[in-house]
């Protein structure tokens, strides 16, 4: 057992980390309300966003899932928008592009898609496999987003598209979707926790700074540890995901969702609390983290849903 | 851009890895092997109150594995031990759990906290005379630290030591001491300075707790009987000797023992965790409520997930410190963390387990067969599990050590009413 990060998961860690503060600053994405340009976009290509897990043969990196998880948790904390894991899943499968993707609704659901209006294609996922809908000629109408970073857009009536992929792959991707997104959302938590702890240390209330008052300390300490758990069961559910051998490889990715998501929700929540008035504001980046948590809750399984999927995976 | 650094370091593999090592999988299999001839052998369990036959039997287990090799499976290969490496330390216990092998019981001050010190901190005279003996489950060792004045500031102890001649003399009160009602000595933090800054004035003491002027009395805790004592000191008499490190450097002592665990101080109360999960789950399928069974209540299910999430991750974090200690790095965000978290999750189970029991919580007896589980098992983890927020350190504690040690957060100013 070596679970601890590699050489290389550490240089991804800090490119990455990198890549985010210089390409896409909160600022810049605020600015563009969250649409994803083709510029930015082939950057991240460039950088092996979507390509790391495919074969070297293939143009790949031939890297494994835990190495894409540090990449996403990097993302996530990042804010960095767009379709992230869409496109990671379906490279190789579809055209290089900005691809999407959502759970085929059920009835009456309604079908919400993400950054519709800056796709080149959108994958579909039901009970009888993986499909290929061409969002173009779609009848759509952007809404009023929650989270400003992640633009929405309702759809009158979702083709049933092309059949690129079997239950199986549908199933699989559901479970590694799930991992990166966890991954993401241990990014958030994260995020969320550095913005709040910096803030706590700047702002000063009776002449000294509030971090320096134990309720205000045990919050932010309550912050590190969600953030924390989230990071490790993220990687460790990727890790499950590369070696399906060594345990209940479905429970890990439900657990890593669901700790991650309920940290990023949290996280969000005490973010805006410890900010005080100021996390009320808009300029404040704290509801951002939070709006984002709630984006990413509702793909590849809710929290809820997660918790349910774990209940039952304890009684094999 | 990534592409172009895909190569790696040494001392670090090439992935992540979950699976154990080649190593690592024989020490398992060669335990799976041991285990299964040796457990049949073990006499009966005891019951839980019935402390001199705990002793007993948990002294027999420790002989066992003394026997079979697997005693002080840290400790140093010239002491008797196994120098394991942490990640094979955790296989060690993860076989033990599996195979429903005794816990360390009695053995816990000996080999995890008293025995490493004295083995970091003790002259060779005093590892010679004590640590076999720990090793091989012929002596009981119990814990002094905390006094009813001294719980989270634990380094304002006043019990007194006072030097006469080559003795001290001892007085004072401890509490919280850990099988002190069946111990055969006592690792004891004494006042030896009372002049000095109060990190500074505290020794290290060695106590037989035989000697003359040492009263016992068990706690009864919110659980019912206890391992926990509270012990008083009337002009007790030690060699100086006894004295483990130097004079009013006692802190400093009792601070290296913290460091040995390595990240496997939760293992236990985390494998406990995920077998309560099940038999939690059991129970609710069983037990009738309304028309079915509490298992239909959806509510109950996804919090029975949610918590048992909570103790996978704490797996998972268990697994990275321990992963951490393996390649030599010190001791990181994590036990504090795992710390806080293992505490919390537990409880939260345990609660689960609870509501689960719905009108059958009312008493410990009233079923002790749904699917081997007994409802007085779940009701006293619940109970047992407030503890695990207080003992070692409380969740407030641990908070502040995470806020200013890891966050880098100031220190609270003095309380003023203006």
């Amino acid at each position: 057992m070596d679970f601890q990060l590699t050489a290389l998961q550490e240089e991804l860690r800090d490119t990455t980390r990198k890549l985010c503060a210089g390409r896409f600053p909160v600022a810049a994405s605020r600015a563009a309300g969250g649409r994803v340009d083709a510029g930015s976009w082939a950057e991240l290509a460039d950088a092996g966003v979507f390509d790391l897990r495919r074969p070297e043969e293939s143009g790949g990196l031939g890297l494994g899932t835990t190495d894409a998880a540090v990449v996403f948790d990097e993302l996530g904390r990042g804010l960095v928008p767009g379709p992230l894991v869409w496109t990671h899943l379906a490279a190789g499968l579809l055209p290089a592009g900005t691809v999407g993707g959502i759970e085929r609704p059920v009835g009456a659901e309604p079908v919400l898609v993400e950054y519709l209006g800056d796709l080149d294609a959108l994958v579909v996922l039901d009970a009888e496999g993986v499909w290929a809908v061409d969002p173009h000629p779609l009848a759509a109408h952007p809404l009023a987003p929650l989270d400003p970073l992640t633009p929405v857009w309702t759809v009158a009536e979702l083709p049933t598209g092309d059949r690129v992929g079997s239950a199986d792959d549908a199933s699989r991707w559901r479970l590694e979707g799930a991992a990166l997104t966890a991954a993401l959302l241990a990014g958030v938590a994260a995020g969320a926790c550095e913005l709040t702890v910096a803030y706590a240390r700047e702002r000063r209330q009776f002449g000294r700074p509030v971090g320096s008052f134990q309720a205000v300390k045990h919050a932010l300490a309550d912050m590190l540890v969600r953030a924390e758990m989230a990071r490790v069961q993220a990687y460790a559910a990727a890790a499950h995901v590369d070696e399906p051998d060594v345990a209940d490889t479905v429970r890990a990715v439900a657990a890593a969702k669901l700790v991650a998501g309920d940290a990023a929700l949290q996280n969000g929540k005490a973010a805006i609390q410890l900010h005080g008035g100021m996390g009320m504001t808009w300029e404040v980046d704290a509801h951002l983290y939070l709006k984002r948590a709630w984006v990413l809750d509702a793909s590849f399984g809710s929290a809820d849903a997660q918790a349910e999927a774990v209940a039952l995976r304890v009684l094999r | 851009m990534f592409g172009d650094e895909n190569k790696t370091l040494a001392l670090c593999s090439a992935a992540v890895q979950l699976a154990h090592s080649e190593s690592e999988r024989r020490l398992a299999a060669d335990l799976r092997a041991w285990l299964a001839s040796a457990l049949p052998q073990l006499p009966a369990r005891p019951a839980r109150d019935d402390w001199p036959a705990r002793r007993h039997f948990d002294l027999t287990w420790q002989r066992m594995l003394f026997d079979a090799g697997y005693a002080g499976i840290a400790w140093p290969r010239a002491y008797g031990g196994r120098e394991a490496s942490p990640t094979e330390q955790l296989v060690f216990l993860e076989e033990l759990d599996r195979a429903d092998a005794p816990d360390v019981g009695v053995n816990f001050v000996g080999t995890l906290h008293a025995g490493p010190t004295i083995l970091a901190e003790g002259t060779p005279a005093q590892r010679e005379r004590y640590l076999p003996a720990i090793l091989r489950g012929d002596e009981v060792w119990c814990q002094g630290f905390s006094e009813p004045e001294a719980g989270s500031d634990l380094a304002s102890l006043r019990t007194r030591a006072v030097r006469d001649g080559d003795e001290y003399v001892i007085n004072g009160q401890k509490v919280w001491s850990t099988y002190a009602h069946v111990a055969d000595f006592q690792e004891l933090l004494v006042r030896t300075n009372p002049d000095a800054p109060k990190h500074k004035g505290i020794t290290w003491l060695i106590v037989p707790m035989a000697t003359p002027g040492i009263t016992v009395r068990p706690i009864r805790t919110i659980a019912g009987p206890s391992e926990f004592c509270e012990v008083f000191y009337d002009d007790v008499r030690v060699p100086v000797g006894n004295r483990v490190g130097g004079e009013d450097d006692g802190w400093r002592v009792a601070m290296v023992t913290f460091a040995f665990e390595r990240g496997t101080g939760f293992v236990g109360e985390i494998m406990e965790g995920m077998r309560l999960c099940r038999q939690i789950a059991h129970i609710a399928q069983r037990l009738p409520r309304g028309k079915g069974t509490a298992w239909d209540d959806v509510e109950l299910r996804r919090d029975l997930g949610r918590a048992a999430a909570s103790i996978d991750a704490c797996w998972s974090l268990t697994a990275w410190i321990v992963s951490e200690a393996a390649r030599g790095g010190a001791a990181g965000v994590g036990a504090s963390v795992l710390k806080l978290r293992v505490g919390e999750a537990f409880q939260e189970l345990a609660e689960v387990g609870m509501r689960v029991l719905g009108r059958s919580a009312l008493a410990f007896d009233h079923f002790d067969d749904v699917d081997g589980v007994s409802s007085a098992r779940v009701i006293a983890e619940y109970l047992r599990g407030f503890g695990l927020t207080i003992g070692g350190g409380t969740s407030q504690i641990q908070r502040n050590i995470i806020a200013e040690r890891v966050l880098g957060l100031p220190k609270e100013a003095p309380w003023t009413s203006s």
